[in-house]
């Protein structure tokens, strides 16, 4: 069968690297101080999308970001590892997003490429680790969603089986499609880029890029149409402006505090019965269960 | 980390005159860029690509390869009823390069490869080796295809290159357990079937890398009756046809990521490949020539990783209260490796231009016939990069062990350890002034351009050339060291004795790669001083030492000398 899979991919300031200069006095991320990569679990959530497609050969694999022009940079790096279409949502609007604001936005975006049987996306992403955007945007869509996924067991014309990560273990479950999935770190590593679809696909651009002052690849540009990444404005999504950036996000950052544990003191429990007890029964007393 | 991006040295040599002219040639003025939507439309996208092919693999070495090394190393392939199964760890580098579509480098485009120059086949598997050299081998044996390439007919190419190109792997099975480096000796029979119209290969060939490759070129005896080289033709056997079994797989010193197996064909059926009789005169001449220069890659790789581990080491380590990198004998030997890195690779993409000359030219000459002034271009090109062949191969091995040696001197008691990579290192380089035609044999293969004066016109053709200010003291002190040179050519052959200008080669071999090494490192550092600069003086120095010590040698040297060796 012939799949249509979306992963929502995302931009981010490469934290693993962090310096001094990474964070603005307001409690911002500075994004120019730091690389910018492709979201490492979004990269995750590409894998799964190339192993449908390697089971399901034709089905189509579609990258939607959400950023800046540059994010166009992630479109050609999943270009590279095997999707077959990028999609830029940029906009001003849109700009200044927490993640009510993301997800509607992406939401807009699925609903204007129509057609599509999975959406995969990575559970969170390094630079606001809050897990939310994919739920969000499952919910904005009214779709089933199955988050921490491993791996997928089994595909079927209306469900699929997954494999997802929960505390101490793993779980099985089963859903319908169309479905969104989020992925975690533990699922495969995405596959290299691959040397012939770098050597193609580093000419896709966007139409702001193709505009641009010193863009020699027009002329392969006109001749291969997938040379040729989607930018999509708010105006083309139809989406509402209130509901987008600033203006659509209720999330307010009062600051940003360095929280560094302390063990302070300890006690020693065995593993009596009785010393069980008592610790669940302090543990219940100062509210860190229950 | 990046192998490629994080060491500025690689990218260098993309900014030579001469490779501009490579590429436009290679490409034939990018004339396929119409019918591959993965070929480049102009110099400048083609230079792109193969930066990003070179970034590609820097990153898979660093993030993938080198971390693998050390289990490949201790893991090493088995045997299973005769067929050889890739450590783990090695199966999992070569899924990566499959994926990454970099299996089919230098194949033309029409049977699915990259079509890349020999210079950017070498930049990549100068940071395979870096990273494990033992994969390096089964990953560079894909050159064998250009054999089939060069001299298969246009059913075969269409038949086996696409199937290299998306990953299927290779061997070149010439040697046998009594034919060494002497291959005019190989015995595997090659029998014509008349009725079936096919060849039936029968015999054992021992210390073949990779031996249980997909797709094997093999040396065989078609000629009965003959004994020499002229009875041998190439063969390509293909394991889908069956007839071959792993008997053997050796335990080796290191390179333990390559399998080197003992192969018995039993009636395998195997086609050939180019003309009769041509095998060892021609075509393995032309294939050892190519497996030659990626040993030296190889070499150049592993120098690097010593050399990265050494100073990696030096820089952190404290003793008396300091870096150990502060210290005199420790800095002298640190620059010394660098000093013979830097030459060693110099030498080498000096060779793959040359190389990348001369397949440019035969490209061409399959299209239409050459003028007589192209004739003697081709030829010209293909001369130096012979007469450099055996040079490049020689001293990128010797240097190669040396700077594997002085890592683990500059990490001290913990470089003896396990523990460190650099353990690793001395013992996978020790292969390389071995296989592939020990430094003797290199020795013997070049000797012939010094004494008939090729290696002076050359280097006479280097120091003409125009150098930046500051490495023209530089070009002053070779041209002396050439001169020295010269003398003790002359020397060596006034004896009018065989014997003596054999026994006194490996030192007028060496004199010559000395004065080569530096012209040429010289020239890179006048193109770029920051970079080469402090390594060109170093080596230098280091060279003027050497070839007055030779010439010491020479100038004592009569023919008595050589009773009180062959009586030891």
């Amino acid at each position: 069968m012939k799949l249509n899979i979306i992963v929502l991919a995302k931009q981010v300031p490469d934290t693993r690297n962090v310096g001094q200069q990474a964070m603005n006095p307001d409690g911002t991320v500075n994004r120019s101080a730091l690389p910018a990569i492709f979201n490492p679990e979004d990269l995750n959530a590409l894998e799964q999308a190339l192993l449908i497609k390697d089971d399901n050969p034709g089905s189509e694999i579609t990258l939607l970001t959400m950023g800046p022009t540059r994010a166009a940079d992630i479109l050609r790096e999943g270009l590279y590892r095997g999707a077959d279409a990028g999609v830029l949502l940029t906009d001003r609007a849109f700009a200044g997003a927490d993640t009510l604001a993301t997800s509607y936005a992406l939401s807009t975006a699925i609903r204007k490429i129509g057609k599509y049987d999975v959406i995969l996306c990575g559970r969170q992403a390094i630079d606001g680790d809050t897990a939310q955007v994919g739920p969000q945007v499952a919910q904005q869509l009214g779709l089933p969603q199955v988050t921490y996924t491993r791996r997928i067991l089994d595909l079927q014309e209306n469900k699929m089986t997954v494999e997802r990560s929960i505390e101490n273990g793993v779980e099985v479950v089963e859903a319908p499609l169309p479905l969104l999935l989020t992925v975690d770190g533990a699922a495969a590593p995405c596959r290299p880029r691959n040397a012939y679809r770098v050597l193609r696909f580093s000419r896709a651009a966007t139409p702001t890029e193709q505009a641009a002052e010193g863009f020699r690849y027009a002329g392969k540009v006109a001749a291969d149409p997938q040379l040729t990444l989607q930018e999509w404005s708010l105006a083309y999504v139809e989406g509402d402006a209130s509901r987008c950036g600033l203006s659509g996000s209720p999330t307010k950052v009062k600051k940003v505090d360095n929280v560094i544990f302390q063990a302070k003191e300890s006690k020693r429990f065995t593993d009596s019965d009785e010393d069980i007890k008592a610790l669940v029964g302090e543990l219940l007393a100062n509210h860190t269960i229950g | 980390m990046n192998y490629y991006t994080d060491n500025p040295v690689l990218r260098h040599y993309l900014n030579h005159p001469l490779f501009r002219r490579i590429v436009e040639m290679r490409e034939r003025n990018f004339a396929e860029a119409e019918k591959y939507d993965y070929a480049p439309v102009d110099f400048e996208e083609a230079v792109a690509g193969y930066e990003q092919v070179l970034t590609l693999v820097g990153e898979l070495c660093a993030e993938v390869v080198a971390p693998n090394a050390a289990t490949v190393d201790t893991t090493g392939p088995t045997l299973k009823e005769g067929r050889v199964e890739y450590a783990p760890a090695s199966e999992e580098n070569m899924q990566m390069f499959r994926k990454a579509g970099l299996m089919g480098i230098s194949i033309p485009r029409q049977y699915g490869g990259l079509n890349f120059p020999t210079t950017i086949f070498t930049m990549l598997e100068d940071l395979v080796a870096r990273a494990d050299a033992g994969f390096g081998n089964l990953w560079g044996l894909q050159e064998c295809a250009e054999t089939i390439n060069s001299f298969g007919t246009e059913e075969q190419r269409e038949r086996y290159l696409p199937r290299i190109a998306s990953g299927e792997t290779m061997s070149m099975d010439l040697t046998e357990p009594d034919a060494g480096s002497d291959l005019q000796s190989v015995r595997l029979k090659a029998t014509y079937n008349e009725a079936e119209g096919r060849w039936y290969l029968n015999g054992v060939k021992r210390f073949i890398t990779n031996g249980d490759a997909d797709i094997h070129l093999v040396l065989a005896r078609s000629e009965e009756g003959s004994s020499d080289g002229r009875g041998l033709s190439l063969f390509i056997y293909d394991k889908r046809n069956g007839g071959v079994h792993t008997r053997r797989i050796e335990d080796k010193m290191g390179i333990h990521g390559s399998p080197t197996c003992e192969l018995v064909y039993n009636n395998a059926p195997a086609e050939l490949c180019g003309s009769r009789k041509m095998g060892l005169i021609k075509y393995v001449m032309a294939l050892m020539n190519s497996a030659r220069i990626g040993i030296a890659t190889q070499s150049v790789g592993l120098s690097e990783a010593a050399y990265s581990e050494a100073v990696g080491y030096a820089d952190n380590r404290k003793q008396f209260g300091r870096e150990i990198k502060n210290f005199a004998p420790v800095y002298e030997m640190l620059g010394e490796m660098k000093a013979r890195l830097d030459a060693s690779r110099s030498l080498l993409y000096a060779t793959a231009r040359n190389v990348d000359m001369t397949s440019c030219f035969e490209i061409l000459a399959r299209e239409r016939s050459l003028t007589p002034e192209e004739r003697q271009e081709a030829k010209a090109f293909s001369r130096v990069a012979d007469a450099l062949t055996p040079i490049v191969k020689g001293m990128g091995s010797e240097i190669c062990n040396r700077n594997a040696y002085d890592s683990i001197q500059v990490h001290g008691g913990s470089g003896y350890m396990k523990d460190y990579t650099c353990e690793r290192l001395y013992r996978d380089a020790r292969i390389t002034s071995i296989y592939e035609g020990t430094t003797q044999l290199q020795v013997v293969a070049a000797i012939r351009y010094a004494t008939n004066g090729f290696y002076s016109t050359l280097l006479d053709e280097y120091l003409a050339e125009e150098v930046s200010p500051a490495m023209a003291p530089v070009r002053e002190r070779i041209v002396k060291m050439a001169e020295i040179y010269r003398t003790a050519v002359a020397r060596a052959q006034s004896f009018g004795c065989q014997e003596t200008n054999d026994f006194l080669s490996r030192r007028i071999y060496e004199m010559a790669s000395y004065c080569i090494m530096s012209a040429l490192l010289m020239l890179d550092a006048s193109a770029n001083e920051e970079l080469f600069a402090s390594s060109a003086r170093r080596f230098t120095a280091m060279s003027e030492a050497i070839v007055a010590a030779h010439a010491t040698f020479i100038e004592n040297y009569t023919p008595e000398v050589l009773n009180d060796y062959r009586s030891c």
